[in-house]
C-alpha cells in the first residue's frame, strides 16, 4: 500500500512557463566585440581559490595561466585574451551581495594572440591520467552551475569502479537554452568530449539525458552518437528540476544516491553536457576554459540569444551587445529564474558558473504579497526531495533551527519548487538559505568558542608557569639572600672569633708579659 | 549594499490564496442556489445574514488584532466560512442561528487560534456541532421542499427568518437519517422505514435537509471541478466516500433490516459536502497523501459509526472534529521519504 | 453513608499519593552538580564579565540556580541560549533573542604607545606586541570582550564590527508575513 505512494521515479517538481523559444532557434553569437578590460576572479569554482602568478604590468597571451590551482580541490584560471595585467584587486563578484573578490584585471591589446599551443596528435589514444591532467590544467569545472573541478570528478571516477557516465543535458531552468544550442550546433564535439571522459575514467558506457522539450538537440545528439554504441541518448520528461543530477539519475536508473554519499557510491559519475564540450576543447585543442556560452534573455532584452562570451567580460557589456533596455530591467539574474542569483549591479564579470543572464522586466517578476500559510501542502507535493517545506519554514521563522534540521533542512537543494507553487508567496527557499547560513555561522561560532577555550587554557597555563617560575625565582633570590646573610653572619662570627682569639692571644701575651 | 538581496525563484506560479478561495466559493454556488430554489426566500435571507455576519466578525477580530483588515477580507476566507456554515444549517432557521454560527466559526473556530491557517478544527464544523448541541430544536427543524415560487413570498419569508416560524407542523418533517433513527428506536425496521424514499430524488437533492447539503449531484460536480483544477486532491474525498460505502455495504449485507445501504448513506446528510469541501480543508487536514488517505478513511468510518450506533442521526460534524484533533498526530508520523534516505531518516545503504 | 465513604476514600488516596511523592522526592532526587559542570562547559569560558558576573563559573552557577536567565551571555549568542534552554528544560522565545553584532578590537596605530597593558589583560592572547612597539589585534582570536579597551591609556583601541567577506556572507532572515 505504501509502495504505491512511494518511489516513483519522478517525484515532485513543477512545470513553469518555459520561455525557451526566444533563444533556442537563434544560433550562438560568436561576434561579441573584444572588451577593453577583462575581470577574472581567482575563484570561479568550488574549493580553494587559485593563487595569482602574474605581476601587474606583465604582458600575457590568450590562454596563458594567470593563477594556479592550490590544493586538491581547486582549478586554475587563464587569460581569456592577450594584453597587459592592469591590476590585481578586490572587485565586486557576481553574487547577490556584490561583495568584492580577488580579481585579475587584463587590459586587452586587441590582438587576441594565442599562447603557443601543442595539439595532441591522437587525443583519444592518450592515457587516462593524461586526459585528467589536461582537463585539470585547462581549468575545466562543472558548467551546469555547480562549478566543481571536473578533473577531480574524473579522478574520483577512475579510482572507484564506474559503470555509467551520466551526461546531464536536462537544462530544466526556464529561459536557458545554452546547452540546447550547444548540442544543436556542436554535437560531434560534445560526443568526442564524452568519449574522452569515458576514457579518462575507464568507464564502459555513457547515457545522455535530454528533456523532451529539446527535440532538435536530441536528434543532433542521436546522429552524432550513431556510431558509438556505448553512448545512449535518451529523452526525459520536461519537469523542473530534472536537471538536478540526482533526480535525473533516479529517473534514468531508478536508483538513489545515499543522502550521505556521492554518485560514485552507486557506480555513476554525472557531468554536465557543456562540461563535455569544455573537455573536448581542453584535450583535443589544448585550449583552457576561457569562454562559455551564455543565454541572454528576458523581456527587457531586445535581441535575446546565446552568446559565446569570454570569461571576465562585464555583464553590462554583454547586456549592451544584446540591446538591453536598461530602464526596463527590474531584476538582473545570473543563471536561471529558479535558482539563479539576483545581481544588485551589472558591473560584475561573467564567470565559469554563469550559464544565463536574464534581464527581467516588471511584468516578469510579480512582486508578490506574502500571506499566512494556509497549509495547502502544495509545497510538499512539489518538493522533489520529499521534504515538508511549510513545516521547516515555520520552525525557522520561530528560530528553531534544530527542529528544522530534524525535518531534513540539510537535504534541501534550494531548487525553489516550493516557493514557486506557494499560493501565499511565502519565500520558503529564502528561509532555507537563511537557516543554512545561520547553521554555518553557529558552527563557526562553536569553533571559535572552542578556540577561545584553548587560548584561555594556554594562557592560564602560561600564567601558572610564569607564576611558578616567578615563585621559584623569588625563592631562589630569598635563598640566595638568606645564604648571603648566613655567610655574612658566619664571616662576622669568624671575625669576632678571630678578634676574640687575637684579643685572647693578646691577653695571653699580656698575661705572659705580666708573668 | 543598500539593495536587499532577493532570493530566487524569480518567477512564481499564478495561483494565490484569493483565487483558491474564490474557486471553492464558485464550486459551492450551484448547491447553494439549489438550496435556495427548493427552500425559498428564507434560505436566501439566512445565507445573507450568515455570510454578512461572518465577514463582520472577521473584520472586528482583525481590528482587535491591530492589523489592516482589507487584504485579509479580500482573500475571501471569511465569506467561504460563512457560506459553509449556512450550508449546514436548516434552511428556515431563525436569523440568530446564522449569526451565532458565524460568530462561533470565525471567532472561536479561527481567530482565537491566530487567524487564517492556524486553527486546529474546521470552523464550519465547529459551528455546526456547537449549534446542534446548544439549540437542538432549531437545528433539527427541517422544512418541506417547496420551490421558491410556490412557497411563502418575499415579505412573508422575512417574518419566517426574522421572527420565527409560528406553525411548524404543516410544513416540516424529518430527514431520511432522522426518520430512520427514530424508527429504529420504536423497533421498526428497514426497508419499511424507507417506503417513501426515492434514490433518484435524493441524488438530485429533492428532499428535506440542510440548506446546501441536499443535492449530491451538484456538490459532486463542484468537487470534481475543484479536483480537476488542482485545488483539492482526490485522496480525502475518495477514501472518505469509499470507507463509508464499504462499511455500510458490509453491514447492510450482514443485517439489512438495521443498517442502511451505501446509497442512502452517501446521498443523505452532509457526507458529500464534507467529503469534498470540509474534510479537504487545507488547514485542518494532513499534509501528505498517505496521511490524507488515513484521515479520509477515519472520517468515513467515524461518520458510519456515529450514524449507526450513536445518539445523533448524523455524525459528520463530530467525525470531522475528532479527525481534526488527530491530524497533528498523523502529520507527525506520516512523512514523505526523503531522497537518498530510508523512511526512518537513515541514509540508504548501497554497499 | 455514601458521603462518608467518599470522604474516606479520597482522604486515603490523597494521603497515599502525597506520601509517595514525598518519598520519591527524597530517594529519587537528581543530583544537581553535574548540571553545573555541563553548563560551565557550554559557556565560552573567556571570563569576560559581560554578563555582570565575575566569570563563567559564577555565571553558570547563577543560571543553574535560576537567578539569571539563560540569555545572559552576549558572546555565546543564540546558539548558547538554545543549548542552555535545552539542557535546563526551560522555554525561551528564541525570536526575541538577537545575536549582538560581532565586534573585534582594532589598534589605531597613530596613538598606540606600546604600553603593553592591553595584551596583559587579553584573555585569549589576541593582542601581539612588545614594549614600545605598536600592538596589533589578531581578529580571528579576538572575542570582543572589551577588556583591553578599558585599560588602554590612550584610547587607541576601538571596537569595530567584523567585516563581512564573500566567504561568510549569509542570507538575511526574510521579512515575516504581515
Amino acid at each position: 500500500m505504501l509502495a504505491l505512494f512511494e518511489n516513483p521515479r519522478l517525484r515532485g517538481g513543477i512545470h513553469a512557463e518555459e520561455h525557451k523559444t526566444e533563444t533556442s532557434g537563434v544560433p550562438i553569437a560568436l561576434d561579441m566585440p573584444l572588451p577593453k578590460k577583462l575581470y577574472i576572479p581567482v575563484q570561479q569554482h568550488v574549493g580553494k581559490p587559485a593563487e595569482p602568478l602574474v605581476k601587474v604590468g606583465e604582458k600575457v597571451l590568450k590562454g596563458q595561466l594567470l593563477a594556479y590551482s592550490q590544493g586538491t580541490i581547486s582549478a586554475p584560471v587563464h587569460a581569456p585574451s592577450s594584453g597587459l595585467i592592469a591590476d590585481v584587486l578586490d572587485f565586486p563578484a557576481p553574487h547577490p551581495s556584490a561583495l568584492p573578490i580577488r580579481t585579475i584585471v587584463i587590459e586587452t591589446d586587441g590582438l587576441d594572440q594565442w599562447t603557443p599551443i601543442q595539439k595532441p596528435d591522437d587525443p583519444l589514444a592518450l592515457a587516462a591520467e593524461e586526459i585528467c591532467a589536461l582537463v585539470g590544467a585547462a581549468g575545466v569545472v562543472g558548467l551546469g552551475g555547480a562549478v566543481f573541478p571536473s578533473a577531480v570528478k574524473l579522478d574520483l571516477g577512475r579510482k572507484n569502479k564506474i559503470h555509467t557516465l551520466l551526461i546531464n543535458a536536462g537544462e530544466c531552468e526556464p529561459y536557458l537554452t545554452c546547452d540546447d544550442r550547444l548540442m544543436q550546433e556542436r554535437a560531434s564535439e560534445i560526443v568526442t568530449g564524452i568519449r574522452l571522459m569515458l576514457r579518462g575514467m575507464g568507464a564502459p558506457e555513457a547515457t545522455v539525458g535530454i528533456e523532451d522539450n529539446k527535440p532538435e538537440a536530441y536528434l543532433a545528439m542521436r546522429e552524432a552518437c550513431a556510431e558509438f554504441t556505448n553512448i545512449n541518448v535518451v529523452q526525459v520528461p520536461t519537469r523542473y528540476p530534472m536537471g538536478w543530477d540526482r533526480q535525473m539519475l533516479r529517473y534514468l536508473t531508478g536508483r538513489e544516491i545515499p543522502a550521505d554519499g556521492r554518485a560514485t557510491d552507486i557506480g555513476v559519475v554525472i557531468h554536465n553536457v557543456a562540461t563535455a564540450h569544455a573537455v573536448y576543447r581542453a584535450v583535443c585543442l589544448n585550449q583552457p576554459l576561457i569562454t562559455r556560452v551564455v543565454t541572454v534573455s528576458g523581456s527587457a532584452v531586445a535581441k535575446p540569444q546565446n552568446v559565446e562570451v569570454l570569461i571576465g567580460t562585464l555583464i553590462s557589456e554583454v547586456l549592451d551587445f544584446c540591446l538591453v533596455d536598461k530602464s526596463r530591467v527590474a531584476r538582473l539574474i545570473m543563471g536561471g529564474p529558479m535558482m539563479g542569483d539576483a545581481l544588485p549591479i551589472s558591473e560584475v564579470p561573467v564567470v565559469k558558473a554563469c550559464n544565463g543572464i536574464l534581464a527581467l522586466s516588471e511584468q516578469d517578476i510579480e512582486i508578490p504579497e506574502v500571506k499566512p500559510c494556509i497549509r495547502c501542502s502544495t509545497c510538499i507535493t512539489a518538493c522533489p526531495v520529499g521534504l515538508l517545506p511549510l513545516e521547516m519554514a515555520s520552525r525557522i521563522r520561530a528560530n528553531q533551527l534544530d527542529a528544522a534540521v530534524d525535518l531534513g533542512l540539510k537535504d534541501c537543494i534550494n531548487c525553489g519548487s516550493c516557493s514557486y507553487v506557494c499560493p501565499s508567496n511565502i519565500p520558503l527557499v529564502h528561509y532555507f538559505k537563511f537557516a543554512s547560513g545561520e547553521l554555518y555561522k553557529r558552527q563557526q561560532m562553536d569553533h571559535k568558542s572552542e578556540q577561545t577555550k584553548r587560548l584561555m587554557d594556554d594562557r592560564t597555563q602560561r600564567m601558572e608557569r610564569i607564576r611558578l617560575e616567578q615563585e621559584a625565582e623569588a625563592r631562589r633570590v630569598m635563598e640566595a639572600r638568606a645564604a648571603r646573610a648566613r655567610e655574612q653572619e658566619l664571616a662576622k662570627q669568624q671575625a669576632q672569633q678571630a678578634q676574640q682569639s687575637i684579643s685572647e692571644a693578646g691577653n695571653k701575651a699580656t698575661a705572659e708579659e705580666v708573668q | 549594499m543598500s539593495i536587499k538581496p532577493v532570493s530566487g525563484p524569480h518567477v512564481v506560479a499564478v495561483r494565490s490564496v484569493d483565487s483558491i478561495m474564490r474557486k471553492v466559493i464558485y464550486a459551492l454556488l450551484p448547491a447553494t442556489a439549489w438550496g435556495i430554489f427548493i427552500f425559498g426566500w428564507p434560505a436566501l435571507y439566512l445565507c445573507a445574514v450568515t455570510i454578512f455576519s461572518a465577514v463582520l466578525f472577521e473584520a472586528v477580530c482583525l481590528k482587535l488584532k491591530g492589523v489592516a483588515a482589507a487584504p485579509y477580507l479580500r482573500d475571501g476566507s471569511a465569506i467561504l466560512t460563512g457560506l459553509l456554515v449556512v450550508m449546514t444549517l436548516p434552511p428556515w432557521a431563525p436569523w440568530w442561528i446564522g449569526v451565532v454560527g458565524a460568530a462561533i466559526a470565525i471567532i472561536l473556530g479561527k481567530q482565537v487560534y491566530g487567524g487564517l491557517g492556524q486553527n486546529v478544527f474546521n470552523p464550519a464544523m465547529l459551528a455546526r456541532v456547537a449549534l446542534l448541541i446548544s439549540f437542538p430544536i432549531e437545528m433539527t427543524t427541517w422544512v418541506n421542499v417547496k420551490p421558491i415560487l410556490l412557497g411563502p413570498g418575499i415579505m412573508e419569508s422575512l417574518s419566517i427568518t426574522f421572527s420565527g416560524l409560528s406553525d411548524l407542523d404543516g410544513v416540516t418533517g424529518a430527514t431520511t437519517l432522522g426518520a430512520v433513527k427514530t424508527g429504529f428506536s420504536v423497533h421498526q425496521t428497514l426497508p419499511g422505514l424507507l417506503h417513501d424514499y426515492s434514490a433518484i430524488l435524493a441524488f438530485i437533492g429533492w428532499e428535506r435537509g440542510s440548506l446546501g447539503e441536499t443535492s449530491t449531484l451538484l456538490i459532486l460536480l463542484g468537487g470534481l471541478w475543484l479536483i480537476r483544477d488542482g485545488i483539492i486532491k482526490w485522496q480525502i474525498p475518495a477514501s472518505l466516500l469509499l470507507s463509508i460505502a464499504l462499511l455500510s455495504s458490509l453491514f447492510h449485507l450482514i443485517d439489512s433490516q438495521h443498517y442502511l445501504g451505501p446509497w442512502v448513506h452517501l446521498n443523505s446528510g452532509a457526507v458529500m459536502l464534507v467529503a469534498f469541501f470540509i474534510a479537504t480543508d487545507y488547514v485542518t487536514s494532513p499534509n501528505t497523501p498517505v496521511g490524507q488517505v488515513i484521515f479520509g478513511a477515519g472520517c468515513g468510518a467515524l461518520i458510519f459509526i456515529i450514524r449507526s450506533w450513536g445518539g445523533y442521526p448524523e455524525g459528520t460534524g463530530f467525525a470531522i472534529l475528532l479527525m481534526n484533533a488527530v491530524t497533528p498526530l498523523i502529520d507527525h508520523y506520516i512523512r514523505p521519504r526523503i531522497y537518498g534516505r530510508y523512511r526512518n531518516g537513515k541514509p540508504i545503504d548501497v554497499s | 453513608m455514601y458521603i462518608l465513604s467518599a470522604i474516606i476514600i479520597l482522604t486515603a488516596l490523597g494521603l497515599f499519593l502525597g506520601l509517595s511523592l514525598g518519598i520519591a522526592a527524597k530517594y529519587l532526587r537528581v543530583e544537581s552538580d553535574p548540571l553545573l559542570e555541563k553548563v560551565e562547559a557550554l559557556m565560552p569560558g573567556s571570563q569576560c564579565g559581560q554578563c555582570g558576573f565575575p566569570g563563567c563559573r559564577p555565571a553558570a552557577e547563577a543560571v543553574v540556580s535560576g537567578s539569571a536567565p539563560v540569555t545572559l551571555c552576549p558572546p555565546g549568542g543564540t546558539s548558547l541560549v538554545e543549548q542552555l534552554a535545552k539542557l535546563l528544560g526551560v522555554d525561551v522565545d528564541l525570536s526575541q533573542t538577537k545575536d549582538a553584532e560581532p565586534m573585534v578590537a582594532r589598534v589605531s596605530e597613530d596613538t598606540c604607545t606600546g604600553c603593553t597593558r592591553c595584551f596583559k589583560v587579553c584573555p585569549t592572547d589576541a593582542i601581539v606586541g612588545a614594549p614600545k612597539q605598536i600592538h596589533a589585534v589578531v581578529a580571528d582570536a579576538c572575542i570582543g570582550c572589551e577588556k583591553c579597551i578599558n585599560v588602554c591609556p590612550t584610547e587607541c583601541l576601538q571596537m569595530h564590527p567584523v567585516e563581512v567577506t564573500l566567504r561568510d556572507w549569509r542570507w538575511p532572515k526574510p521579512m515575516a508575513a504581515a
